[in-house]
């Protein structure tokens, strides 16, 4: 898609999202026939929150997903990158809370839907019920000559990675050429954002070296609740919006604050239309009020 | 406690020069902290700098997280089981220790203040 389509697509949609435009594939695309396409990430949702940072949480998802629903070009796909359900000690209640944030999600007119879980999700059964309900916690696909690796960094508590899943990012990798586009998603960083706050993953540097060889990579991930962007060599990391709260901004305290006032204009909050062409853009889509 | 006792338990702590071993004939502080669901007790502790300081940590419920990465430190606490870390902090400041083991909806506040002075 050309960028003056997207402008007018998301013009057309009543989307006033801020654009954070990069070469994000520095060597420029290995394939020449890949075709141009975007995806929309979710991040965050955290169904079943209730508390004072956010009143309208239990509106809030039916709003992005309406959202997104009213772009004029739907994306490929959509991609949930972790914290679907709030956590609680209870399985059944977290297995209703997961039942109840796939009702609402199976509204989107796009079927092709892929989830990841966050530490809220899966850190306390280490991955037990969102498999029963999302699948696979770590995985591949590839679309439009693009090679998309989803890496679970929250099953395990200590929020690693660990040694069987590198292994598995290892020989993923073998199989790919240095200069084939690689999209990675995370649920926390990879790399120590704030590691006094655990916005890291403690073996995190390890999945970057594996990647490092690779001449077109971008990571994009969640957990810090706001649009954040890092390079490690040449890997952008991209971090999204919540769809619950925002957090504060990384490193402000020695202690992570907690998180800021409601805004009532749900303007902290979000998704984000990723496309995919020589340059990636990445439109930030706020949560419209209906 | 051996020298090689702490090595074990200094997970990591070669990694930074803040954080040394304690000799075992060396005066220093210990502060006992316990670890229960979503607070370390007590959360803020006092070192001085160029004094060794071993946190003798127990957990009162479940497994938890004690994480310091100005000091290279981690280790997990166990229930049932003392851990000893020994840190000999070599600037006045101020440092955040933490839980990185998620234990549930209010993990992400369970942390405590080291304030280390001249």
């Amino acid at each position: 898609m050309q960028q003056t389509d997207r402008r007018q697509f998301l013009k057309l949609a009543g989307l006033a999202g801020v654009t954070f435009t990069a070469g994000l594939f520095p060597r420029g695309p290995a394939d020449a026939q890949s075709g141009d396409f975007h995806f929309v990430q979710f991040s965050d949702t955290h169904w079943g929150y209730k508390g004072a940072a956010n009143p309208d949480a239990e509106h809030t998802l039916e709003r992005a997903v309406a959202t997104v629903n009213g772009l004029a070009t739907k994306p490929d796909f959509i991609v949930f990158t972790g914290d679907l359900t709030h956590t609680t000690d209870d399985g059944k209640l977290r297995r209703e809370r997961m039942q109840r944030f796939k009702e609402i999600v199976s509204a989107l007119s796009v079927k092709d839907v892929r989830f990841m879980p966050g530490e809220h999700d899966a850190s306390l059964d280490k991955g037990e019920a969102f498999k029963e309900f999302f699948g696979a916690t770590h995985w591949t696909f590839d679309h439009k000559g693009v090679h998309f690796i989803a890496l679970d960094n929250v099953s395990d508590p200590g929020a690693k990675l660990g040694d069987e899943q590198l292994a598995w990012l290892a020989a993923d990798l073998k199989q790919r050429k240095t200069d084939d586009r690689i999209v990675v998603f995370t649920h926390r960083p990879l790399f120590d954002l704030v590691p006094n706050w655990d916005w890291a993953t403690a073996d995190g540097a390890k999945a970057v070296a594996l990647l490092m060889p690779y001449q077109n990579v971008v990571v994009f991930y969640g957990h810090i609740h706001q649009e954040h962007h890092h390079m490690t060599g040449h890997i952008a990391h991209h971090a999204a919006k919540s769809l619950i709260f925002p957090q504060a901004a990384p490193g402000t305290a020695p202690k992570r604050p907690p998180p800021p006032p409601f805004d009532a204009s749900l303007a902290p909050l979000g998704t984000r239309d990723v496309a995919m062409a020589k340059a990636v853009t990445i439109t930030e889509l706020p949560v419209v009020k209906a | 406690m051996n020298r090689r006792l702490f090595a074990a338990l200094l997970i990591g702590g070669a990694a930074s020069g803040a954080a040394r071993l304690l000799a075992a004939t060396e005066p220093g502080i210990e502060v006992s902290v316990a670890a229960s669901r979503f607070e370390y007790t007590p959360d803020k502790v006092k070192g001085k700098v160029g004094v060794p300081l071993t946190f003798v940590l127990t957990s009162l419920d479940r497994i938890h997280g004690f994480k310091m990465p100005e000091f290279g430190i981690r280790t997990d606490i166990v229930p049932d089981k003392e851990t000893r870390v020994t840190i000999t902090p070599t600037k006045p400041g101020t440092f955040t220790f933490f839980c990185d083991i998620f234990c549930g909806d209010g993990h992400e506040d369970m942390a405590g203040t080291l304030v280390v002075e001249g």
